[in-house]
């Protein structure tokens, strides 16, 4: 320990790190493991000790060119390659390749008998020796805890042992030693005096059923490291941790917007549908076709060209396709041309972290443009709520540092009421799609709104929306007096107003004939008047013609006799002037 | 064996070859455990197996690689090769008793 102090004060200035290479373990490390320094990795049977220490040698020999030496008390050479080749690891060859060195240090109590002093000089020389013989530079330990059990000295193995974590800091080796966790201490015959620059502890403990694996960097002397405990998986090639509680909120963000594939709801939202990159919520209760929008935006974002990985907790990717082929959705083509990728598990498959782990590597490995959840709440319902709540965090985390637009279905319980864990879900959320159950007039309809949506113009209205065999339709809910209708109320509705406009239509042309018919009545009678009026006016001039000509010849006449009676002449012409008018008219 | 650098052939009787014990002794260096080691189990086999034993000892800072054969651990380590089933005493054999137990030389050179 003395020896261990004055070391690492010496070199305080920066820690050279040894990248492990396994993934998630070198970004909670900063970089990897202490650099020719031992790190201890302790945890109870079963949660991964072996494999760890076997990946961070294989993945040293095989990409960091740092040849490795593997001591082994508890397996055998045959049994540990046969054990890591079910990872993809090929130990065999390395070994064949003087890349690594196994040596498996077996020692059976029963056989041997102790008298008198001794030391382990015969170990530092097989390692000694292993380590030269390929020039390692890294060497794992594998359990050496197994020697307590084996050498009936303790006193003289513990005094070794200081010895040998000494004398590997001086060999300049990066060294992992594995070591049984304890009861009290982390390691059961503590190890951890003698190791004390870096710390693992792994766990493997199962919450409600459901096992998973830990890992927390309990100490890394003289550099920053994640302290949480984080997840980790065993896949089919190798561990991997995840760092995911980086909580940092500086993503990139796109303005670009993709169509839901639903063209009335796209026009719900602005015209153009979500923002790429944002998380979308689609809540609804049992039966109101949740799985249905996520599929036709699946489909939508394929058609596009772009992939989409789909995690369907509940359903079986056979009966996603078939099912959504009977309203028109033909995913199978999709799904050949691989664009589109199910992946469907059960919830209590295993715990909420397995399931995120393993989420996450789909997702590294598919690079999807759109994820779907179907549905969130089944998984969370796995976790308490808080854990839920971090989960759903951490993945929308995850999914928009790598602008990946999320849709995640939420089922509620029935009624009109949401629930707690979707109240503090839906603040994580970009936007938020309601779809609901209209009961009445015997008949159950389905109408959506948009609840939110952050950062853009979006419709305050309900709309119903029909699933017929050629797909989704959504169409105007009738809001009337008596509330919003839907199905054939709806129908209904529009047929009564209908006729209501076709009667008023008549009722209007009817009126209008009626008019049309008086105005001709009227201008018959003002024709017939005028006709009078003129008869008349003719009858008058006739009359006074009559006159006049009457006049003039009664004038005439009397000039006449006037001048045959020899009347005076003055007389005769003043009334020869007069009829004059009176001719003229 | 033909192998060892250090071989001391102490004693080979005239009975039948597979009665002789073979003991194969580890040590590190001419350290005064190693020297100690040497000397009891000498005396030992002086004592119990007279003309019946041959020791051989290795060196394990100029052969490490015998060092796996015999799962060499504890430093210095004595292991009876023959007659089978193999046994083996870690320790400078201080203790004669033990080692005589460990060895099983009394059950044999008594049963002989």
């Amino acid at each position: 320990m003395k020896t261990n102090g004055a070391k690492s004060s010496s070199t305080a200035t920066r820690l050279p790190k040894c990248p492990s290479g396994i993934q998630g373990l070198d970004e909670i490390t900063g970089g990897g493991l202490p650099r020719g320094r031992p790190t201890l990795v302790c945890g109870g049977a079963g949660c991964g000790k072996t494999l760890l220490a076997a990946e961070f040698l294989v993945r040293g020999a095989a990409q960091f060119d740092e040849p490795g030496v593997l001591m082994a008390f508890e397996e055998t050479e045959k049994e540990l390659t046969a054990n890591v080749a079910s990872l993809g690891f090929d130990l065999d060859g390395l070994v064949r390749r003087k890349k690594i060195v196994i040596d498996y240090v077996h020692i059976e109590r029963s056989e041997v008998q102790e008298s008198g002093e001794y030391d382990l000089e015969g170990l530092f020389v097989r390692l000694g020796h292993a380590i030269d013989s390929i020039g390692a530079k890294r060497v794992v330990l594998d359990t050496i805890e197994v020697l307590f059990a084996s050498l009936p000295n303790e006193a003289i193995l513990r005094s070794e042992l200081r010895r040998l974590f000494r004398w590997l800091k001086d060999k300049g080796v990066t060294a992992v030693i594995t070591a049984e966790r304890g009861r009290e201490s982390l390691t059961r015959h503590g190890l951890e005096e003698y190791v004390s620059d870096c710390v693992i502890l792994l766990d493997h403990r199962v919450n409600d059923q459901i096992a998973t694996r830990h890992l927390r960097v309990v100490k890394y002397r003289g550099a920053l490291h994640g302290t949480n405990e984080f997840p980790f998986l065993i896949g089919a090639d190798g561990i991997s941790v995840l760092p995911i509680t980086s909580l940092s909120l500086n993503h990139k963000v796109s303005g670009e917007r993709i169509a839901t594939g639903i063209p009335r709801l796209d026009a719900m939202l602005g015209g153009k549908g979500f923002f790429r990159g944002s998380s979308i919520l689609l809540t609804g209760t049992p039966g109101t076709g949740k799985t249905i929008i996520s599929a036709n935006f699946a489909q939508a974002a394929a058609r596009r060209g772009e992939r989409v990985l789909f995690f369907s907790f509940e359903e079986s990717p056979d009966q996603i396709t078939r099912n959504m082929h009977s309203i028109g959705l033909r995913l199978e083509p999709l799904v050949k041309s691989g664009l589109l990728r199910f992946h469907s598990a059960r919830p209590s498959l295993y715990g909420l972290e397995m399931h995120l782990a393993t989420m996450f590597k789909e997702i590294t490995e598919f690079k999807p443009h759109v994820v779907i959840i179907d549905p969130i709440t089944s998984l969370m319902d796995s976790g308490t709520d808080s854990e839920g709540k971090g989960m759903v965090t951490r993945l929308i985390d995850f999914l928009k540092a790598n602008q990946v637009t999320s849709l995640f279905t939420s089922l509620t319980q029935g009624g009109h009421a949401l629930q707690q864990s979707e109240t503090a879900m839906s603040s994580l959320m970009d936007a938020w799609v309601l779809l609901q159950d209209f009961e009445g007039n015997g008949e159950r309809n389905r109408v959506l709104y948009v609840l939110k949506a952050r950062g853009m113009a979006h419709s305050n209205q309900i709309r119903e929306f029909l699933i017929s065999d050629r797909g989704i339709d959504v169409v105007d809910a009738y809001i009337g007096a008596s509330g919003v209708l839907t199905g054939s109320a709806r129908a209904a509705q529009f047929s009564l107003e209908k006729a209501a406009v076709l009667a008023s239509q008549q009722e209007a042309a009817q009126l209008k004939r009626e008019v049309e018919r008086k105005r001709g009545a009227l201008e018959r009678q003002i024709g017939d008047l005028r006709s009078d009026y003129e008869a008349e006016a003719m009858e008058l001039r006739r009359i006074a013609e009559q006159v006049g000509t009457r006049t003039f010849v009664l004038g005439t006449e009397r000039a006449a006799s006037g001048i045959l009676r020899q009347a005076d002449l003055k007389v005769a012409a003043n009334t020869q002037s007069k009829p004059k008018p009176g001719g003229s008219t | 064996m033909k192998k060892t650098t250090v071989r001391r052939k102490v004693a080979v009787s005239k009975r039948k070859p597979s009665k002789i014990w073979q003991l194969r002794l580890y040590i590190t260096d001419q350290t005064p455990k190693s020297r100690m080691a040497f000397a009891n189990l000498k005396t030992l086999c002086e004592t119990h197996l007279k003309d019946r034993y041959r020791i051989t000892v290795v060196d394990l800072l100029k052969q490490p690689q015998l060092a796996k054969g015999d799962q060499i651990l504890a430093v210095p380590t004595v292991v009876r090769k023959l007659p089978s089933p193999m046994r083996t005493v870690i320790g400078n054999l201080s203790d004669t008793e033990r080692v005589l137990v460990g060895l099983d030389l009394r059950w044999s050179a008594q049963s002989r």
